[in-house]
């Protein structure tokens, strides 16, 4: 197989040479998939900490719906977002299919279950070991909520990072909803996957490299970010 | 909490209005296609001569014409391009679509490995190919994703008299994704494959595979251009989307269309009715 030598030279050739159009994809991708991250932050935290914090009836049930809801194949997603934007659907008068705006609602639901099943996990173990003090403490439920979501922020930087990590890889969803426009809503994976298709299996190969490279990058960030904020914590 | 939640979504759903203005204000239209006019590259080519002329931007969505035509009855787009009549014509049959020009033609061909397991390479009967190819058990990749390859693929077998079905999963494999992906995965298997000529001429992993069987009548591929109906579908950029059929229809587009020239080789034949 040529087709892996020729795919790393065409990777480290698009990189160096800046090629705008790839530029223009990767600013997309991240723009999409971080977007996503944060929304499904904002929704699954909070949900993720009521449900291991809080006792309710059907608690169980809802746990195990959230657990469940993480396989959720990105395809059934796409078509669901699809037909709920679609001008035929329910939210058809927004306009937005075809829209960056509808890939960072179909992501969100996506990756919004990982990060709710995943910090609700998280936080139930610490919540067992600040129990007795909260107890002491005589705190709200609220204040409980947010004092684990504090101590737990650096463990739930991973559970953000898993959350990236599922909306970044995705195609089913973004290229359903999306349409893979080329200048609108093509992404990294929606790229690749035309590149297979057009048989263009080296540009697909070094678009993959660059995407591995794009995760690694945001994945150190976030390291390092943590370190250097863990070192001032404990100064 | 509950407040809190109640801030959060208001938020989010003030940055999706937000977000949805914001991409709508420039002329654009959203010309609901086939893999295989995207594919070769024809878009590339043409898109920019018209917006350079008119300022309207051309989103292309590239779907099998099946999905292509369920989207435009969706209101999904403004223009459809796709190439099989006659879905195209109950489309418009429905209230759908204004009216269908026909556009430009190609043709299909059916392409296999050098070795050639069916002996059909040079045959100019696709019925006789076809037969053949089923009577040996040769391994045959079909689209099977409601395309107008597909459409066209299954009329074909018809016509043969074979019911290939009766062989699905066996020697008939049923690949349910777009021409290129049916190519790589026909090639990998070493299946013959029944391709549009344009996606074939431009396609970049052809390995040890050639043309076996052309220039039967029966292979003769017409594309379409329809108008989604703005009487049933609102939100058709109807001005805009006219004025793109009425470029791609004249002297100046039909012109560009011949000049699209991949491997030095015409991919797409204009034969718009003359104005």
């Amino acid at each position: 197989m040529q087709d892996f030598g020729e795919a790393f030279g065409l990777a480290f050739g698009l990189v160096a040479s800046g090629d705008a159009d790839l530029v223009e994809i990767v600013a997309l991708s991240l723009r999409v998939s971080l977007s996503a991250t944060g929304l499904a932050c904002l929704i699954g935290l909070p949900l993720g900490a009521f449900l291991a914090v809080s006792r309710f009836p059907g608690r169980m049930p809802a746990i195990i719906v959230v657990n469940a809801l993480m396989g959720l194949p990105p395809v059934v997603v796409g078509l669901l977002i699809y037909l709920a934007l679609s001008r035929a659907g329910p939210l058809g008068v927004l306009g937005v299919l075809y829209t960056p705006t509808a890939m960072i609602v179909a992501q969100t639901v996506l990756i919004t279950p990982i990060v709710a099943a995943l910090s609700r996990q998280l936080i139930e173990d610490l919540h067992a070991e600040y129990a007795e003090q909260f107890r002491s403490l005589c705190l709200t439920r609220r204040q409980e909520v947010q004092a684990l979501l504090w101590d737990g922020r650096y463990a739930l930087l991973t559970v953000a990072l898993a959350g990236f990590g599922r909306a970044v890889a995705e195609v089913g969803a973004v290229m359903i909803v999306g349409g893979n426009i080329d200048h609108l809503t093509r992404v990294m994976t929606t790229a690749i996957a035309l590149e297979t298709s057009k048989g263009d299996l080296g540009l697909a190969l070094a678009l993959g490299i660059v995407l591995m490279v794009i995760a690694l990058g945001v994945n150190a960030a976030v390291q390092s970010i943590r370190l250097t904020a863990a070192r001032f914590a404990y100064a | 909490m509950e407040k809190l939640s109640r801030r959060m979504f208001g938020a989010a759903t003030l940055a999706l209005l937000i977000a949805a203005g914001a991409e709508a204000q420039d002329r654009s239209i959203i010309v609901q296609s086939t893999t295989s006019t995207a594919n070769s590259g024809l878009y590339d080519y043409l898109l920019p001569i018209f917006n350079d002329k008119t300022g309207i931007t051309v989103n292309v969505v590239a779907v099998g014409t099946g999905q292509a035509i369920k989207n435009a009855a969706n209101c999904d787009g403004d223009v459809l391009l796709v190439h099989a009549r006659p879905a195209e014509e109950k489309f418009i049959a429905e209230g759908g679509g204004v009216e269908r020009t026909d556009l430009m033609y190609n043709d299909f061909v059916i392409v296999g490995p050098a070795s050639d397991p069916a002996g059909v390479a040079g045959t100019t009967d696709v019925e006789v190919a076809l037969s053949q190819i089923a009577g040996k058990g040769a391994l045959f990749a079909s689209r099977g994703d409601d395309s107008g390859t597909n459409k066209k693929e299954i009329a074909l077998w018809k016509a043969a008299g074979v019911d290939p079905k009766a062989g699905s999963g066996e020697w008939y494999r049923e690949t349910g994704s777009g021409m290129g992906a049916t190519l790589n995965a026909g090639i990998g298997m070493g299946a013959y494959v029944l391709t549009d000529r344009a996606t074939w001429i431009s396609f970049g992993n052809k390995q040890d595979y050639r043309i076996a069987v052309e220039g039967d009548d029966d292979l003769f591929n017409q594309y379409g251009v329809i108008l989604v109906n703005p009487e049933k579908c609102p939100s058709v950029k109807a001005a805009e989307g006219q004025e793109f059929i009425d470029w791609i229809l004249s002297k100046d587009g039909q012109d560009a269309i011949a000049g699209y020239r991949v491997a030095d080789q015409q991919l797409f034949f204009p034969n718009a009715p003359a104005e």
